[in-house]
């Protein structure tokens, strides 16, 4: 049995159960639904959102039931919803399972979130590499429009809602929600200078939401089981289960649903079974590729929002990353610098030309003909990218370069001094241009 | 309106995607998705076909599909093998993967096998990393692999075109942790 109560892995935890929608429906799938649309009018359904404390859990934590409450009631032209589902930050591999597993959560999840704004358009925006995935939640929508969950007249209230999927074709910035707004819009996934805010000028230049697939997912249940409920998961700030994805050198690497607000060494150690081959632990990533590191001397901070900030980090998309006493911090530093040069947009220059020099000083230092006055260097260049950008992909990018420096230095120093890795990974993987 | 390489049945997939969206444009991303698997990749032909199904001009077309990363630009092999390489793959072993596969394969990261059946790629985190290392080819993912499972990955692709190994959805670790 969990240590916890399961939410929303508790369905799929059934032996046999394939998500589909009359299972769906067995387990209460819906009822939430329905009970809004008969019964609760669109802005209490956003205080009932606003009391529970959801924070989105796609990276940023803003809170949901504000995020709703920003769209203006009285516009008169259409207001959309787009469910983010473009999971595509490095370690982070919950929206998938939830996805091809239990699809109708989010699905219910969208419609509630669309009556609440009042809109009755939605886009979920899947990441162009989910085929599956794809696969998955379009079968999901026929179902509901079949069994007239959308369409015209839902439930006999009145309330029409059409949800389209649209699929991705491969870029880790249409994530971020103007980029996304502008890929469904047939364009380059560039993210738009704010304000304004999609809020008022989002898709098509509409009233809009984008919300994340396990920020959706959890709506149903907070209508059914009560705000209440949900509040008293969790700690007072981060409330609610999360569902994080730990990987690395652990045992059991996985998607593990539990409240907010546990250690850290309870997750990798109870949880995902330890370290692997009984090694020590090195360091930590615990919110994604763009959070900063942390060490063993972070295991005791709790996974919260405020926590995880307090301690010079930040829990964004809920994805652990562990590594062991034998990972090299400037390799690991140089492979998701790797990462963020392919994926940097191109729009604004400090990231786009930061990211090729943050890449080439952290590879002649891995590959030992680093200089002192490199550590310096890599210092001020990070400090000419962070603020000076469009979106926050430029603060993202140097957070594992500032962070291993801040943890590591001497392991800089000492590539330095000895001219070489001391690590020697196995197989020192092609650099950024073998794409 | 004569197209150039689409074929009728795509023109028509295009356009059922029409009154999904209040403009044409906004389909673009499926157009150039249908037109990849019509012709193989994007030809500067299949692009303004797609150009002109959409009322764009060609150059709006190319901006678009040169900045996503699954669209691909040039002719690939039948199996598109893209090795994902970020932290948590490499971690585990991507970097043995890449080798072995370069060694099996007879060809370096971004070439195609003189049989035209075997392109390599390597891409970003592809969401899989509690199941690293992996490999995503053409729409399938292949999971937890080693060196040995790569083998019989390639040989059934070469006997059958396919592999049984492709995940189905999302296989179940332990959950919400032990009692």
């Amino acid at each position: 049995m969990p240590k916890y109560e399961l939410v929303l892995l508790k369905n799929m935890a059934q032996p046999g159960y394939t998500g589909a929608l009359d299972e769906y429906r067995k387990t209460g799938g819906y009822t939430a639904f329905e009970k809004v649309l008969k019964g609760i009018p669109p802005s209490e359904v956003i205080e009932l959102v606003k009391k529970s404390g959801l924070r989105g859990r796609g990276g940023a934590g803003f809170p949901t039931g504000m995020k709703w409450s920003f769209i203006p009631k009285d516009h008169p032209g259409p207001k959309y919803l787009c469910c983010n589902a473009d999971e595509s930050e490095p370690g982070t591999y919950k929206d998938r399972q939830l996805i091809e597993n239990d699809p109708h959560q989010m699905l219910e999840g969208i419609g509630i979130a669309c009556y609440a704004i009042g809109s009755h358009h939605a886009y979920v925006y899947i990441r162009g590499e989910f085929d599956l995935g794809a696969e998955i939640i379009q079968r999901a929508i026929d179902e509901a429009y079949e069994a007239k969950l959308f369409g015209k007249n839902i439930f006999g209230t009145g309330f029409d809602l059409d949800v389209v999927l649209h699929r991705g074709a491969g870029a880790y910035i249409c994530g971020e929600e103007t980029a996304l707004l502008e890929s469904i819009e047939g364009k380059r996934g560039k993210p738009r200078t704010k304000p304004p805010f999609p809020a008022t000028h989002g898709l098509y230049q509409k009233p809009t939401v984008v919300n994340n697939v396990e920020t959706l997912a959890n709506i149903p249940y907070i209508i059914n089981r009560g705000p209440e409920w949900f509040a008293s998961l969790g700690t007072p700030k981060s409330a609610g289960m999360r569902v994080f994805c730990v990987s690395g050198h652990v045992n059991r690497p996985g998607n593990y649903e539990v409240p907010m607000g546990i250690t850290m060494r309870e997750m990798i150690y109870e949880h995902a079974g330890g370290m692997r081959g009984g090694k020590q632990l090195k360091a930590i990533i615990p919110g994604g590729a763009s959070a900063p590191f942390l060490t063993q001397e972070h295991l005791d901070v709790k996974m919260d929002f405020e926590s995880i900030a307090q301690a010079g980090s930040m829990l964004g998309s809920g994805a652990v990353t562990v590594m062991d006493e034998d990972t090299c911090m400037i390799w690991a530093a140089m492979n998701l610098m790797e990462f963020f040069h392919h994926e940097s947009c191109g729009k604004c220059t400090p990231c786009r030309e930061g990211s090729a020099w943050l890449l080439k000083i952290l590879q002649r230092i891995e590959y030992g003909q680093g200089r002192m006055e490199d550590l310096d260097l890599l210092v001020s260049l990070s400090k000419r990218i962070e603020g000076r950008t469009v979106c926050a992909f430029g603060d993202a990018e140097i957070a594992p370069v500032l962070s291993t420096l801040k943890h590591f230095r001497q392991e800089y120093e000492t590539h330095i001094q000895e001219r070489r890795c001391p690590f020697r990974p196995n197989v020192v993987l092609a650099m950024a241009g073998g794409h | 309106m004569r197209l150039k390489v689409l074929s009728d049945k795509a023109k028509a997939a295009i356009e059922a995607e029409f009154p999904k969206y209040p403009d044409k444009r906004s389909v673009l991303l499926s157009a150039l998705h249908i037109a990849q698997k019509e012709v193989g990749y994007l030809s500067e032909a299949a692009m303004v076909d797609v150009s002109e199904l959409l009322e764009l001009t060609p150059v709006q077309v190319y901006d678009v599909a040169t900045f996503y990363s699954l669209y691909n630009l040039k002719p690939v092999g039948k199996h598109v093998i893209q090795v994902c390489k970020t932290l948590s793959c490499a971690l585990v072993g991507a970097g043995q993967i890449i080798e072995h596969l370069q060694n099996r394969l007879g060809i370096r990261v971004g070439e195609t096998t003189p049989d035209g059946l075997f392109s390599l790629k390597l891409v970003e985190c592809l969401a899989s990393c509690g199941t690293a290392p992996m490999v995503q080819i053409n729409n399938r993912y292949y999971e937890n692999l080693t060196p040995e499972k790569v083998d019989r990955l390639l040989d059934d692709l070469k006997r059958e075109g396919k592999s049984a190994m492709a995940s189905g959805p999302f296989q179940l670790p332990v959950l919400g942790g032990k009692s």
